[in-house]
């Protein structure tokens, strides 16, 4: 089980009760898909998504980047049962959906340097530092039923 | 993994730093301080420091002279490899750094631009840097063996 500090509580606490899931979630979508393309070999279905531009004003993309940063929920709700909580995610991921797990990494160093541009100065290391370690504890328990 | 760059790309990366060069010292110095505080293990290469915290007289002097690396590497960006060999050469045989870390550099050098740079550091700014910082690294591995 992973360890969180008070302070680690509180900086993922804050920075989720001031997100804006609605920019943010497009955002880091929208560019995971631009700069690794190869990602968007899993939204066939999402429609246009033949160049940045495209894929910038695609509506459905935007909402489903909305939709996998609530995602993240979960994780704050159950900071101390990470694992257990995305079992049922993991699951689906890889039975579903047949996402490569590498995958989760992309789009989690995508949405840190998303954050970064938003938070200007408040992105403070200590503040990456802990956002980073939220994300990683998140993306190893999507990859656990992988095996 | 890494893809070569296009007319494009260079051109996008060549723009886009000269727009951030002027702060090139502040960026690099804020990338090195994060890099030591969200990847702690990178710390063991600094061990000869007295003082690793961000904002010390190492940190900023460092981080000034790895970004004038990267501004070297700008300016040979249509050859890399030999453009870089020295500099590969001191990393494999003088510092051995492990180049898994480059890829962590790197990271952090993205996020400090987008962090400062937030209406420049566009996905299609970043895609460019993404491949040329990657190709920046596989240049300074060359020589490792």
């Amino acid at each position: 089980m992973v360890a969180w500090s008070e302070q680690e509580r509180s900086i993922i606490a804050n920075l989720f009760s001031n997100l804006d899931y609605e920019d943010v979630g497009a955002k880091a979508l929208t560019r995971c898909l631009i700069v690794y393309p190869w990602t968007q070999r899993y939204f066939g279905g999402f429609g246009n998504l033949y160049n940045a531009e495209a894929i910038k004003m695609n509506p459905n993309i935007a909402a489903h980047g909305v939709k996998i940063l609530h995602g993240l929920d979960r994780a704050l709700k159950n900071m101390d049962n990470i694992k257990e909580t995305y079992a049922e995610l993991s699951v689906l991921h890889s039975e579903k959906l047949h996402v490569d797990p590498d995958n989760f990494k992309l789009l989690s160093d995508v949405l840190t340097i998303v954050i970064a541009a938003k938070l200007g100065t408040d992105f403070t290391p200590e503040v990456q530092a802990t956002f980073q370690k939220f994300l990683a504890v998140v993306v190893s328990a999507l990859g656990k039923q992988y095996q | 993994m890494t893809m070569s760059l296009s007319v494009k790309n260079k051109d996008t990366v060549r723009a886009f730093w000269a727009k951030v060069s002027p702060k090139a010292a502040d960026i690099g110095a804020d990338a090195l301080c994060r890099m030591l505080v969200v990847y702690p293990q990178t710390k063991i290469y600094f061990s000869h420091w007295k003082d690793l915290s961000p904002g010390s007289a190492s940190v900023m002097k460092h981080g000034a002279v790895i970004m004038q690396g990267v501004a070297d590497a700008v300016a040979k960006i249509d050859n890399l490899t030999d453009g870089l060999d020295q500099l590969s050469q001191l990393h494999a045989f003088t510092l051995r750094v492990d180049p898994a870390n480059f890829k962590v550099l790197s990271h952090n050098l993205m996020v400090v631009m987008a962090n400062q740079f937030p209406k420049d550091f566009s996905p299609e700014v970043h895609v460019a840097m993404d491949k040329f910082l990657a190709l920046v690294a596989l240049a300074l591995s060359e020589k490792y063996r």
